[in-house]
């Protein structure tokens, strides 16, 4: 019989496992040999060309500054959608109404935020202007997203607010599980709700708040779709708003270099794993168990 | 019905899956297959058509729709009733086409165009398309007589030319151009600028009678690019065109190209445009034009149509030419940047070449391209398809600006041959007209793009 049961779960597995195997793996790892050719997408021999692909990479102006970018992402909208989250899970515990609310950005896909907010930003008959000049802050009134300066923390902004909702829950959802007893026995130790917070809740729930750092940082190092779709260029004003997976876009896309994007995309993969393995690493605390 | 057991499915679903792993790779060759061979030619058959061979046509059905590619498959089933057409309307034609492309069994007839299409530049250098010089060289349909290359627009054919190869035959004539309300400028008694200096002082006049004199497109920057290098061809003539598109040392830095930057940085300078443009899409900035809030956009002969569903009763929009320079321009007044799009191929290993062939010389004929002009609201690159037509007030005008051109139209060809250094304009030109950069930087980081494309060896090199 039992063997019988393993048939059957070979035989129900067969399925998804060839199509996660032709349509996951495989791509992924003709990337990784198209990485080392000058593949332009049509070709059917395209050359060998070592690691030439690699070395541009280093020299390529439009990579380094999405290099930059996300780099600068990967420091603000962590840290910022963390704190954001804890502070308002910690906030409205017990208020569910809050957490719906803060969850609704989580229901819209990228493509609708990202058109929602370019709404906002735009500089005429936008939202954002035009509560500055509600408030009398004319001066205040900018292009949001055509100002090189402030382009990408716009983006960020737009990252933050419709990543925190989904954070606000699972770290709800984390807290509720902190016996009540230690929370009061902290009080009556004469602990403040700020020492509690730090000592006790934060500790409770902090695999949540890693597997949080993981996430974030991996989102941190796309942000294609939002780029792509709000900012001008797209990557622009100047390059100032560029990531690294509108570069591998255009350099297939655009520029028929798909080799070379390949080579790209292989570079974003090894640098998410690092960092996703980094945070994993600096994150680590001691396991509290619950008795 | 099959007697299908699960297990004999599950064995067929891994038999499958297993040969798909092992073709799917994404540069797997393909083999020549069984290609149609030419037949006798005739005066009634210049291209050799085999009678019963069948046809496979993919066209963009995109804003032109695909209408005008369906008649002329009939046209041609007229011809040839025994040839099977299929006719494919599609829009991602990349996609799509990509795979077969690599595997060397493509459509016999391809409108490369939309967004997602496949980057022509990239298609000719991997030799993956048919050359129709006997095609431009057969007979048209509508008068045996002429030639199919002289029914065209001058520069069609130039347009499609890759080292001295025509390879594509573009459909739609698009010409480049800045626009304005024909009603509100006779209500303020404007008449559109012949000259440069003409332009900047009637927009002093626009600002004084409340009106943003210019606004564009700035999330896509290239828009306002395309008055920047007309100005800049007007003055320098066709011989700055050609050093700008073979990548001339120097060229970005030409005086005539330094001028038209300054031209479009005094727009800047001097507040002639509206605040807020260089972060509006494309959409945001022409509606901001058709509410009648400013005077001119710069943008090509498709913006009637786009705006057909916002532009109010009796706006009359007209392109007008980009006006002169200098007052030595080596071309004269109206001298236009046009250039034609709908890309048409026949792809090298397609299974039908002389049935492609053919498709094209019935779609290049006058019935075809007339029908074309009239539902697509599009200029066809068919000459006199469009006489006697009654046309809109912007397709007019553009047709006007045809014929006043003559043989004075210019078009660049680096947009097509050299993505980066398009890239790298876009870039340049959205800082020059938000006066971050001054026309001098501007045509130092232009030209450093162009000598960097010069340089690397990876991108393949066109001449003119």
């Amino acid at each position: 019989m039992r063997h019988g049961k393993y048939r059957f779960l070979a035989g129900a597995l067969i399925v998804p496992l060839t199509l996660y195997g032709v349509f996951v793996l495989s791509p992924y790892l003709q990337a990784f040999q198209l990485a080392f050719t000058n593949w332009n997408g049509v070709d059917s021999a395209p050359e060998f060309t070592g690691f030439d692909n690699f070395s541009k990479l280093w020299d390529d102006p439009l990579f380094l500054a999405g290099l930059r970018n996300n780099g600068l992402m990967l420091l603000v909208v962590p840290l910022a959608v963390i704190v954001l989250a804890l502070a308002l899970a910690a906030g409205t515990r017990g208020t569910r109404v809050y957490r719906v609310v803060y969850f609704f950005p989580q229901l819209l896909s990228v493509a609708i935020i990202a058109v929602l907010w370019q709404f906002v930003y735009t500089p005429n008959s936008g939202l954002l202007n035009g509560a500055l000049a509600a408030l009398g802050l004319d001066s205040w009134r900018q292009s949001w997203l055509a100002e090189p300066n402030l382009a990408l923390w716009c983006v960020m902004a737009v990252m933050i607010w419709s990543s925190v909702g989904f954070y606000v829950v699972l770290f709800s959802a984390a807290m509720e599980s902190v016996p009540d007893d230690i929370m009061e026995a902290a009080a009556i130790d004469g602990a403040g709700p700020m020492t509690v917070f730090r000592r006790i809740t934060i500790p409770l729930i902090w695999e949540s708040v890693q597997v949080g750092w993981i996430y974030l940082g991996i989102a941190a190092l796309d942000g294609f779709a939002l780029v792509q779709i709000m900012t001008v260029g797209p990557g622009g004003p100047d390059n100032s708003t560029e990531v690294m997976g509108l570069g591998l876009y255009r350099t297939a896309f655009t520029f028929g270099k798909f080799g070379y994007a390949s080579a790209m995309g292989v570079a974003i993969f090894f640098l998410t794993l690092s960092i996703a393995v980094l945070l994993l690493r600096v994150t680590k605390r001691e396991r509290v168990e619950l008795a | 019905m099959m007697n299908l057991t699960r297990r004999s499915a599950l064995a067929g679903v891994a038999a499958v899956a297993a040969s798909t792993g092992l073709a799917a790779c994404a540069t797997a060759g393909g083999d020549d297959g069984d290609k149609v061979k030419q037949g006798d030619t005739s005066a009634e058959n210049p291209l050799g058509v085999s009678a019963d061979a069948a046809l496979e046509v993919v066209i963009f059905k995109g804003g032109y729709g695909d209408q005008y590619a369906i008649d002329a498959g009939s046209s041609l089933k007229q011809k040839f009733p025994k040839v099977a057409v299929d006719h494919k309307g599609i829009q991602g034609v990349g996609e799509v086409l990509q795979p077969r492309f690599v595997a060397d069994s493509p459509p016999d007839v391809v409108d490369n165009s939309g967004a997602g299409r496949l980057d022509l530049a990239t298609l000719v250098s991997a030799g993956k398309l048919t050359d129709l010089t006997s095609l431009l060289d057969a007979p048209s349909l509508d008068d045996p007589s002429k030639k199919v290359r002289d029914t065209l627009m001058p520069g069609v054919i130039e347009d499609g030319t890759f080292d001295g190869k025509p390879l594509v035959l573009n459909y739609s004539s698009v010409l480049w151009g800045v626009w304005y309300s024909k009603s509100l400028f006779a209500k303020h008694g404007w008449t559109f600028p012949k000259t440069w200096d003409e332009m900047l002082t009637l927009n002093d006049e626009i600002k004084k009678a409340g009106l943003h004199p210019w606004t564009w497109q700035g999330k896509y920057p290239e828009y306002l690019n395309d008055p920047l290098v007309s100005l800049a061809a007007k003055a320098g003539g066709f011989d700055l065109v050609k050093s700008i598109d073979n990548l001339a040392p120097g060229a970005w830095q030409s005086p005539a190209m330094l001028a038209a930057a300054e031209a479009i940085h005094q727009l800047a300078v001097r507040g002639h445009i509206m605040p807020g443009s260089e972060g509006l899409s494309h959409t945001e900035a022409q509606n901001a034009w058709c509410k009648g809030q400013v005077a001119f956009i710069p943008c090509g002969s498709w913006l009637e149509g786009e705006q057909q569903a916002v532009t109010p009763a009796g706006f009359d929009m007209v392109m007008g030419t980009v006006p002169a320079l200098t007052g030595s321009d080596k071309l004269p007044n109206g001298a236009v940047m046009a250039a034609s799009s709908e890309s048409f191929i026949v792809p090298a290993k397609a299974k039908n070449v002389p049935g492609g062939l053919e498709f094209l010389r019935h779609l290049f004929s006058q019935k075809v391209a007339r029908g074309f002009a009239e539902n697509a609201k599009a200029l066809p690159v068919v000459t006199g398809a469009t006489d006697g037509l009654s046309l809109t007030s912007g397709l007019g005008s553009v047709a006007e600006a045809v014929k006043a051109a003559g043989p004075n139209v210019f078009s660049y060809k680096f947009r097509t041959w050299y993505a980066p250094l398009s890239k790298a304009l876009d870039d340049a030109t959205g800082e020059l007209a938000t006066k971050r950069i001054n026309p001098q930087q501007w045509a130092e980081r232009v030209q450093k793009a162009a000598d960097a494309v010069a340089k690397d060896s990876s991108i393949v090199k066109h001449q003119r």
